[in-house]
């Protein structure tokens, strides 16, 4: 989701680049809507609050605060990059596109959790 | 789904910029309601001990594909499923599925965890995030020469590849998901 946002500056994408720049707008405004919606969700249920460093992480690698920014960030730049390099994300392909039935959708979603599953298992039982 | 066939045929100049926004809200406000903002829902589900995260997808997936299909029936919609290729959507989705599971969050519910105070998704995400965009737009040129047009199918759907009615895919993959609810609420995940 958020990573379409960024396909407007790709100048690559010629024949699209006219109709995904007019498509930036919204999408920010999605973006921009799914902080609010969030936030009003989490204070309407006193859920809101400032966190580094999520539980399941802690309990397996400690309350370091560095280590879980530079580990995100690791995670950003592939979910950023296979999120491109597939087209779509878990939104996109996940919900949108697999409902439609789409088998480009259909496939990503599937190597989705087969990526997601293989290396949760290997950072948390093997690592952690 | 809905959101995305509104936003394409944009009647007025602002209009999609505010739906848009109340889109976002909306599926905000619900994926927070769900537990979708928070790292721990997302690694546990990929973990297998949380499937809190497959339950949203394949309820949304289940009426969305229900709604969509029925207004296609009726002529009130045309679809736009994304096109693709075996390696898009293989080795893209692989890359896609270990980052989503080193950050613990994917770029929508990303979103969601920044509303909900998570700062790791703030800072480390978002930015790895923009990183992770910016390379692939450095890399496409040589990328979309080789790898990204191999097995390359088009916006196929199910129907058209088994060559059949809509229904005839909708209705059993909504059995299919309808009964793999059913067993994961039945089996207290």
């Amino acid at each position: 989701m958020i990573e379409r946002l960024f396909r407007g500056e790709k100048v690559e994408l010629k024949p699209y680049y006219q109709k995904v720049k007019l498509v930036v707008d919204w999408q920010w405004m999605l973006v921009v809507g799914i902080v609010i919606g969030s936030l009003i969700s989490a204070l309407l249920s006193g859920d809101f609050h400032w966190q580094w460093v999520p539980s399941i992480w802690a309990t397996a690698f400690g309350s370091d605060l560095l280590l879980r920014v530079i580990v995100a960030l690791v995670g950003g730049v592939c979910i950023g990059f296979g999120a491109r390099w597939a087209g779509g994300c878990t939104s996109g392909h996940g919900i949108s596109g697999a409902l439609q039935l789409a088998v480009s959708s259909w496939i990503s979603a599937i190597c989705f959790f087969i990526g997601g599953i293989l290396t949760a298992h290997i950072i948390f039982k093997l690592i952690g | 789904m809905q959101t995305s066939k509104s936003m394409d045929n944009p009647k007025k100049d602002k209009s999609p910029l505010l739906w848009g926004l109340t889109f976002g809200i909306v599926f905000g406000f619900l994926l927070q309601k769900g537990g979708a903002t928070k790292y721990d829902v997302i690694v546990g589900q990929l973990l297998l001990t949380d499937f809190t995260v497959v339950k949203i997808m394949l309820s949304a997936v289940l009426t969305g594909m229900f709604g969509i299909y029925a207004m296609k029936t009726l002529g009130w919609v045309e679809l736009y499923p994304k096109s693709g290729s075996a390696g898009m959507n293989i080795i893209g989705g692989l890359i896609f599925g270990v980052g989503f599971a080193i950050l613990g969050y994917c770029p929508g519910t990303l979103a969601g965890a920044i509303g909900n105070g998570y700062l790791d998704a703030l800072v480390g995400g978002l930015a790895g995030i923009l990183i992770g965009s910016g390379l692939f737009a450095a890399l496409y040129p040589l990328l979309n020469r080789g790898i990204l047009k191999k097995g390359d199918f088009g916006d196929l759907t199910l129907p058209r590849l088994f060559k059949v009615n809509d229904w005839v895919v909708v209705i059993p993959v909504a059995v299919l998901i309808f009964l793999l609810l059913y067993w994961l609420e039945r089996a207290g995940l």
